[in-house]
């Protein structure tokens, strides 16, 4: 029996289906590598349905699901827009949940997964609705935390658009469920919501000058453009917030830099060479922890 | 203070104790409006030892399911039942706050799906905490000043 039928938010999973999940990913790691075959998801078909761009996540799954001997059909841009104006999306989940075992879905509004599920035969896996949720996402930053540092008593800052960043605000509370000190660096624009704030412990605002030293996870992202009412504006913002092997100096040995990417020109690239960068890692932990998503919902048996 | 500001009914339900203001409110949730043909008499503002001015709503000649008044504790928590039978209250209870709400409150966020052309409910979550607050199913918006968003 599947823990989970549909996953659509990580506020859906408690800590031990957290955990059950990323110990699974970690068996799936050599075949993620490619190193081992598997058949595990033979005979079954995934559909990824983006309404909306997102060729990393895409891929990732697609990765997945041919790692474990599944198969993937892909609904393209071009398609996803005139179905979108032709028909509901019930309607597409309808029929689209007769073709295939599983569906990935990317769309712009939020609590489409959700809506999804209830439309469905088969498991709806939310790749990213809007604003709203991601928690594939959210399960392989934590995944990488873990691997790279641990999801136990460290200390973690949170850098960039913390106001918008959907990455963010999952993130956080799924922190939440650990024994997690985290750190909230951001222009004052960008701040947190302090919706999200409400009942948090150990949580402060800080500037990572102040807080360099002693953090083991720098989590980056990206501050956009569209954000700032003007061009310098931004400019002065974010070249405050940038991070290069000079600022590095200061850092605990062991302390690791993630970022979702696409990076824009948050991390220098000098940053790529030392041992803290762990973006391209984090990157590929996507596809183990999408494998034991899929095999999850699909009620793989490891053979 | 004369005792019934608006004259005994038969049969029916008295909602009783509602929210000064909200007793329009309350009509709209029960799905009474303009082209019902209940026969429905309303005060609003009348004094009251409780609550210091309150409203109240008599629908005559039918015993209004509880689940459909307890929807009323969305806007009114402290509203009373009243059925009367042969001009007697033949049961008295409050409102108690559903957990689910299906319809009635419509989501404050523009990209929410369920404000979407989807054949869609919306649907929220209510609970109590100093006041009611209800939280979107779908998109997890929360709303604290849910008569503004009755429809
Ligand atoms: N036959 C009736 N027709 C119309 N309204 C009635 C009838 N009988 C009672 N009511 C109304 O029902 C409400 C409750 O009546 P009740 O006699 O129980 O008053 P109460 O003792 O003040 O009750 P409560 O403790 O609920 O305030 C009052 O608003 C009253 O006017
Ligand atoms: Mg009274
Ligand atoms: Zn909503």
């Amino acid at each position: 029996m599947s823990r989970f039928k549909h996953l659509i938010s990580i506020d859906d999973l408690d800590k031990e289906d957290i955990l059950f999940i990323l110990k699974k990913a970690e068996s799936f790691e050599s075949i993620a590598r490619g190193e081992i075959n598997s058949k595990m998801l033979e005979g079954k078909i995934l559909a990824n349905l983006f309404f909306e761009p997102s060729t990393r996540t895409r891929m990732s799954f697609e990765v997945a699901m041919k790692r474990l001997g599944g198969d993937v059909i892909n609904m393209t841009a071009q398609e996803a827009s005139s179905i979108a104006k032709g028909e509901t999306l019930a309607d597409t989940i309808k029929v689209v949940s007769k073709y295939a075992d599983v569906i990935v879905l990317r769309h712009p509004l939020e609590g489409a997964a959700r809506f999804a599920a209830e439309n469905s035969e088969v498991p709806i896996i939310n790749g990213g609705d809007g604003a709203g949720q991601h928690p594939t996402q959210t399960l392989l930053d934590l995944y990488t935390i873990m691997k790279e540092s641990s999801l136990d008593g460290i200390k973690i800052a949170l850098m960039g658009d913390l106001k918008y960043s959907r990455t963010v605000h999952s993130l956080i509370r799924a922190l939440t469920l650990f024994n997690t000190k985290i750190y909230l660096i951001s222009p004052d624009t960008l701040r947190l919501p302090e919706e999200f704030l409400e009942g948090l412990k150990n949580v402060e605002i800080a500037e990572l000058d102040d807080v360099i030293n002693e953090i083991d996870v720098l989590y980056v992202t990206r501050i956009q453009k569209e954000r700032f009412p003007d061009e310098e504006e931004y400019k002065k913002v974010a070249g405050s917030y940038k991070i290069d092997s000079e600022l590095l100096k200061k850092a605990k040995e062991n302390l690791i830099i993630m970022h979702p990417l696409p990076r824009i020109d948050e991390i220098d690239v000098s940053v790529d060479k030392t041992r803290h960068a762990k973006y391209f890692d984090q990157a590929f932990y996507g596809v183990p922890i999408r494998m034991a998503i899929l095999s999850e919902v699909l009620n793989g048996v490891i053979a | 203070m004369k005792q019934l500001t608006i004259s005994k009914i038969k049969e029916g339900t008295v909602i009783d104790h509602i929210n000064a203001g909200k007793a329009l409110l309350v009509l709209k949730i029960l799905g009474i409006h303009s082209n019902s043909t209940e026969t429905v008499s309303m005060a609003m503002n009348v004094p009251s030892k409780k609550m210091g001015k309150k409203d109240i709503v008599k629908v005559e000649g039918k015993f209004i399911n509880e689940e459909q008044l307890n929807k009323i504790a969305l806007i009114a928590p402290n509203a009373t039942i009243n059925l009367i039978k042969d001009y007697e209250i033949q049961k008295k209870f409050k409102v108690v706050l559903p957990e689910f709400i299906e319809g009635i409150i419509k989501c404050p966020n523009r990209n929410c799906i369920s404000n979407s052309d989807e054949p869609i409910t919306s649907k929220f979550r209510v609970w109590f905490d100093k006041n009611v607050v209800a939280q979107c199913y779908y998109c997890r918006r929360k709303v604290k000043e849910i008569s503004e968003y009755i429809y």
